[in-house]
């Protein structure tokens, strides 16, 4: 009888147990926090709390943070900043999420990917630094990066870095097969197909389905525009023109086996961009500093080149990159604000970011002889800034992201990423990606239009 | 026996002792001394059961009854998220992915746990501390480290499936496929649990007294005789609970395949199992209120199906 009161009290505990786990982490509570507009300062208020100074926290994982809080305490003495890696845009995000619905331990400034803005925005979570005066800084940044960060009337961050994007290739695998650099994408699958042939264990490209970034950012290099947010109102065509270009033009890919499926980030995947098993790949512009500290096995090999194209016509597209933001619930507003001027404007501070291998959002910068002149000793001396910036210039204009992207990213392996799997059509997978998509923001208070 | 039947049978003996305040109001006070000097002994741990367990589970009940949306805000929808969930196909996939999982990898775990307790209790396996401890080890093993471990040798490009593949010609193992995957899953999940479901079989197994195997040796009862007449019947109380463990285990599968669909991203989708479903609407999807009812659904779900599993038990003791 003793155990069976003990099998009771196990089936409680269990019941207690399956619904805690999940949700002793994630407290909900509604945040309708103010936008942050009413207080403003101006420069000279800043200045004074800055000489002042105080305690303020920074969450990012960026890696040249710890030397660019350390030049900011140089400089301001009296503030004093607490540092928080966050490991990577996931982590980040999250435990901002939690700490703003828990209305504690929430950051002064923190990192945000540009594709993550609206997701805080939209809600009323950030501070909009236009009482602040930062609209003025808009000339110091790319139209496409300060376009990122201004929307629905204010202005949310400021731009850390961009990546305009560009076909980074491996020279030896491509010389020693006699492939030719293509300059579209034609070119691109049929230089797949010839590789492929010639050694079955490389391939012209990875990617295994999972990642919704990089296909976004090709839609939008395709000229599609899948993605439209007017305030409440969400526009979502996956079957417009431009990506359904996309889709026609990686479909032989996928069709005949011709990319590599390695988890992307892990330790195979770079040892495979070291060995040449991945032959191309094309991401944003802050891709050679990752190349150098995770692939060193590849140094010599790889070049960089022109994204390609569809009809010889230059295109281009954005993929990553993060802004600076002041959340609503920040104690220390003139602090944070003050700090992320200094961070994303001071020529300290960008410098700073630009010695080890970083891409900027700051137009002097990019148009530097400086930077434009560095020759890369692990792309065999190729002056590699010049390829990337002149992508720059013809990002297509008039992309936008969901306000929720990265739960669509999250469910695009279960959609999209079928397609990879069973070798069907990606139009289908794209037309359930939206249907999900569709169902989501109608769930979160969005009129969407299809 | 079960507790409710002693439960009725108490009713039915007829021996109510309804309280009587009027009559017994001068022995009031000791008694009610006795009741409180009770109360102290079992506050400290209410106050912790009421933090561990009352407070997070009233909390998602709270939470399951809205809705926050990005835009419009928090609101109070009722039994809304309920419906929603009982006609959402994604949960509903997830739930039987898990039944089914439950229905095939608990009795086999069981099983070798049983044959690896029965064999080392035996006493005619030579190294059987060895046993017991290699057994035991992969669940020492953190099950992240042990779920990478596995992800790795099922690569067919670098791993031990890869080699065996190369070896006998052709594809003969091939985890990572749609056919397989939920197989493969299962197999980790068995590597990590059956040695601490043996131990349990195993200790149970030793506090069988001496005498029952001399009284069944003087019988005449061989090794076999002595498993089914003496040692599975000692059994079935640390069976029921392993039982209920695994249930409860398996309605919570995250672990492993949440860090495979790292490696398989396409394979094992984000509502895979309803705990995974669970959390990515919440970290990730911002629907808290949702993950809540869909937690508390499975919650309900474990505990009714771990009850008749008990209940079962113990009408077959009587």
């Amino acid at each position: 009888m003793r155990l069976n009161r003990v099998h009771r009290t196990i089936a409680a505990v269990a019941a207690a147990t399956v619904v805690g786990a999940t949700l002793a982490a994630c407290s909900g509570g509604s945040e309708d926090g103010g936008t942050g507009g009413a207080e403003g300062a101006t420069a000279e208020e800043i200045e004074a709390a800055l000489q002042e100074g105080g305690s303020m926290t920074y969450w990012t994982w960026t890696p040249q943070a710890e030397d660019q809080v350390a030049a900011f305490e140089a400089a301001y003495p009296n503030v004093d900043v607490e540092l928080v890696d966050t490991q990577g845009a996931a982590d980040n995000n999250t435990e901002l999420q939690n700490a703003i619905a828990a209305g504690d331990g929430v950051p002064d400034v923190i990192q945000l990917e540009y594709q993550s803005i609206p997701q805080f925005q939209l809600p009323g979570q950030l501070t909009d630094l236009s009482a602040f005066g930062y609209a003025d800084l808009e000339d110091l940044y790319t139209p496409s990066t300060w376009g990122a960060v201004s929307q629905n009337g204010g202005i949310w961050g400021l731009p850390q870095d961009s990546g305009p994007m560009a076909l980074f290739y491996n020279k030896a695998v491509f010389d020693q097969y006699g492939i030719a650099v293509p300059a579209t994408w034609e070119e691109y699958v049929e230089a797949g197909r010839k590789l492929h042939a010639a050694d079955p264990t490389k391939f012209i490209a990875n990617d295994g389905g999972g990642d919704a970034g990089t296909v976004t950012s090709l839609i939008w290099q395709a000229g599609g525009k899948p993605f439209q947010v007017d305030g409440e109102t969400v526009t979502i065509d996956l079957a417009d023109e431009g990506t359904q270009k996309w889709a026609d033009m990686y479909q032989p890919l996928i069709d005949e086996e011709l990319l590599g499926d390695i988890p992307g980030w892990s330790d195979e995947w770079f040892a495979a961009l070291g060995d040449g098993t991945i032959a191309t790949l094309t991401t944003g512009a802050w891709m050679p500093g990752v190349f150098e500290s995770g692939a060193p096995a590849g140094a010599g090999n790889w070049r960089v080149a022109p994204m390609p194209t569809y009809d010889g016509t230059p295109a281009n597209a954005e993929n990553g990159g993060s802004a600076q933001v002041v959340p609503a619930a920040a104690e220390n507003k003139l602090l944070a604000a003050g700090f992320l001027k200094w961070l994303n404007s001071s020529e300290e501070s960008v410098e700073l970011f630009l010695a080890s291998g970083g891409f900027p959002a700051t137009v002097s910068d990019l148009q530097s002889d400086e930077f434009l002149s560095y020759e890369s000793e692990y792309f065999g001396g190729q002056k590699i800034n010049e390829v990337l910036v002149a992508g720059a210039d013809s990002v297509n204009p008039g992309w936008a992201y969901l306000p929720w992207q990265s739960y669509a990213n999250s469910i695009f392996t279960d959609t999209v990423g079928q397609a990879y799997l069973d070798r069907s059509s990606l139009t289908d997978g794209l037309a359930k990606w939206q249907a999900e998509n569709v169902a989501y923001g109608t769930e979160q208070g969005f009129t969407i239009s299809e | 026996m079960s507790a409710v039947t002693a439960d009725q049978r108490a009713g039915a003996a007829g021996t109510p002792v309804p309280a009587s305040p009027t009559k017994k109001r001068g022995r009031r006070a000791p008694a009610s001394r006795v009741h409180l000097a009770g109360w102290g002994f079992v506050t400290p741990f209410l106050v912790a059961f009421a933090l561990a367990f009352l407070a997070p589970l009233a909390y998602s009940v709270y939470l399951s009854l809205f809705r926050n949306q990005l835009i419009g805000g928090n609101q109070f929808v009722g039994i809304q998220n309920y419906l929603a969930a009982f006609s959402d196909g994604k949960f509903w996939d997830g739930a039987l992915r898990v039944g089914l999982f439950l229905a095939v990898q608990v009795p086999v775990m069981l099983a070798i746990a049983l044959v690896a307790a029965l064999a080392i209790d035996s006493g005619r396996l030579h190294g059987k501390s060895f046993f017991r401890i290699a057994i035991f080890l992969p669940y020492a093993v953190p099950g992240v480290v042990a779920v990478l471990m596995w992800g790795f040798m099922y690569s067919d490009r670098m791993g031990l499936t890869g080699h065996l593949n190369d070896w006998v010609g052709f594809a003969l193992f091939t985890p990572y496929t749609k056919q397989w995957i939920l197989v493969a899953i299962g197999n980790i999940v068995t590597w990590e649990f059956v040695g601490y479901n043996m131990l349990i079989f195993y200790s149970a197994l030793r506090t069988i007294p001496g005498e029952l195997y001399e009284a069944a040796a003087l019988d005449g009862a061989g090794q076999f005789r002595i498993v089914r007449a003496v040692k599975l019947p000692a059994l079935r109380g640390a069976i029921v609970i392993a039982t209920i463990f695994s249930i409860i285990g398996s309605f919570q599968l995250f672990n492993e395949p949440n860090i495979l669909k790292t490696i398989v991203p396409t394979l094992i989708s984000t509502s895979y199992t309803p705990n995974m479903y669970a959390y990515n609407l919440s970290f990730v999807g911002q629907q808290v209120n949702y993950a809540a009812t869909i937690a508390i659904i499975m919650g309900v779900l474990t505990a009714v199906i771990a009850y008749v599993v008990q209940l079962r038990a113990s009408r077959e003791n009587d």
